[in-house]
């Protein structure tokens, strides 16, 4: 069994008195997607800063590739590519400059380096304006170069954060393709999300809280052991007057508003024939009931529980 | 006045950028309205248009029966607005910044306490009355924005991403308190680029590069594209037809 590509045991970093990253254990293995979610502020980014050597932990150990970050950093820094949240592109440069800056930071020989870059704009499908100025491309666009720039050195292991916030949809999907071509071929990704689409479709996920591992698995183990219970999603008349009744309706764990439909957890398929007669017993008309899948949102929900938000 | 927000081909360009492009659009009462799309569909610049804090280029606004170019400051003391980026005063307490837009908005001192303490417990945030606002988690800070944007009970609410990198139990808690004004019979105009959120909304608008491509309820937009998977499917499909036929 191939050791893991990235893998944190006990990781902590703490601030003066604050802790930022709290005993994080996880595993990412060879040619895997790995998500990464959780608010903004809950330490995602400071276990990324410590597996790609920025940051030393504070206990515990951070190991890519075999390697040991804290004892050596810089090996790592070779093997891995990083792309930031909100790009890190130089604005008044173009396509080619800025891949021209970036290969030159990754040390790649100036002989090569022409090559390196037409089979990095053919990869990331940024043939059509290689001398277009950044700060004339739209979002989707920068967002295809930022990887561009992260995939020059041809790195095994890659770290990206938020990279589709804000982000089209055509050019999210495109984007997770081409997430999907490189693991294919063996690479590595760790990707921090706040979409659960994009969630679903990583091998594992992991959620953080307050810097604390809050849930850890595929999505499918993590739906099948964190929300066991069908849901089902209710289309009556009077929605708001109707959610009181659904959710004291024996067998209803939970009931909440979505939109015009309500969505009820419930024990067992079968109380949907004891919510149509007490929805139609108190004047609310039935229009439609039906099963729903879980989503990764309701999963979370459930794994926090008990969690205080503060 | 049947309506509250009437958009008639409202539009907005920055130099040779078309942000928003001849918008046209009207909310009832008491609706959850989506404005969707990714950054770059000209979701805020929309909202600064109706919020009276941008003007037009052309076409115009009204939000509850007052235009948005002449009656600005009316509209102001009648809605309120959530912004994307956390804006109130990180070194305040909770308690303090409620009081500071109370002041603003000319809140009468003995209705104060009152819709103070309603706003907190609704928000289950009554605990944190005296932390400084700097100190709240993201989901906080988004409680406490809301409910100071809810001192002056305003009959239309703009929220702006307002649950974008909040985490989803904290989302989930936002929109149980959303829903619970709607009940109460506010009406709110929500942008998202999510959709997931989107499927909250009654109705929404899923624009793109400044126009709106459909607006409806998600239901109906799922239903005009049997063939595709889901709603972001149904969106892409949308996008591809735009761009082929311009």
């Amino acid at each position: 069994m191939m050791p893991p590509a990235i893998a944190c045991v006990d990781l902590v970093r703490r601030f003066g008195t604050f802790t930022a990253v709290d005993r994080i254990t996880l595993q990412a293995h060879v040619g895997s997607v790995f998500g990464f979610l959780g608010p903004n502020g809950s330490g995602k980014s400071t276990t990324i800063r410590m597996l790609c050597g920025l940051l030393a932990p504070t206990s515990g150990q951070a190991i890519v590739d075999g390697i040991d970050v804290a004892r050596d950093p810089e090996s790592v820094k070779r093997r891995i590519g990083y792309m930031s949240q909100k790009f890190s592109l130089y604005e008044d440069l173009t396509v080619r400059e800025n891949l021209e800056f970036y290969g030159g930071i990754y040390g790649i020989g100036r002989r090569g380096r022409r090559a390196r870059i037409d089979e990095t704009l053919e990869r990331t499908d940024l043939t059509d304006n290689p001398d277009t100025l950044v700060r004339e491309l739209s979002v989707g666009v920068r967002q295809r170069l930022a990887l561009g720039g992260a995939l020059l050195h041809r790195p095994r292991i890659l770290f990206l954060d938020e990279p589709t916030s804000g982000v089209d949809p055509i050019s999210r999907r495109r984007f997770w393709s081409l997430i999907h071509e490189l693991t294919a071929e063996g690479a590595t990704i760790l990707v921090t999300t706040h979409y659960m689409d994009e969630a679903e479709q990583c091998d594992r996920i992991a959620l953080i809280r307050s810097g604390k591992l809050v849930a850890d698995g595929s999505p499918a183990d993590l739906k099948r052991e964190l929300m066991p219970w069908p849901i089902l999603s209710i289309d009556c008349a009077n929605p708001f007057e109707a959610l009181d009744i659904i959710a004291r309706t024996p067998g209803v764990r939970d009931a909440a508003l979505y939109g015009v439909h309500i969505h009820a957890v419930v024990e067992d398929t079968a109380v949907a024939d004891a919510l149509r007669t007490a929805l139609e017993a108190s004047g609310h008309a039935v229009y439609r009931i039906e099963g729903v899948a879980a989503t990764l949102e309701d999963v979370f929900v459930a794994a926090a529980e008990g969690d205080a938000d503060a | 006045m049947e309506f509250v927000v009437e958009c008639d081909r409202l539009t907005r360009a920055f130099g040779r950028r078309v942000a928003v492009d001849a918008l046209t659009l009207q909310i009832p009462r008491g609706e959850v309205f989506g404005l969707i799309g990714p950054d770059g569909a000209g979701k805020t610049t929309t909202m600064r248009m109706l919020t009276a804090i941008m003007a037009p280029s052309s076409g115009s606004a009204r939000v509850l029966g007052l235009d948005v170019t002449r009656d600005g400051e009316a509209i102001k003391e009648r809605i309120g607005y959530v912004s994307q980026r956390f804006s109130l005063y990180g070194d305040l307490t909770v308690g303090e910044n409620l009081e500071f837009f109370a002041d603003l908005f000319q809140v009468p001192p003995d209705e104060r306490p009152e819709r103070t303490e309603r706003l907190l417990a609704a928000s289950r945030m009554t605990p944190f009355i005296r932390r400084q606002a700097r100190d709240l988690s993201g989901g906080m800070k988004q409680k406490l924005a809301l409910a100071c944007a809810l001192i002056h009970t305003p009959e239309v609410l703009f929220l702006d991403e307002p649950t974008t990198g909040v985490d989803p139990v904290s989302r989930r808690d936002f929109w149980r308190i959303l829903y619970g004004l709607v009940g109460d019979g506010m009406t709110l105009v929500v942008s998202t680029p999510f959709m997931d959120e989107a499927v909250r909304c009654h109705r929404i608008a899923l624009m793109h590069l400044g126009r709106m491509l459909m607006c409806d309820t998600p239901d109906a937009i799922r239903a005009r594209h049997p063939d595709e998977v889901d709603l972001e499917a149904a969106f892409i499909r949308l996008i591809r037809d735009t761009e082929s036929s311009s």
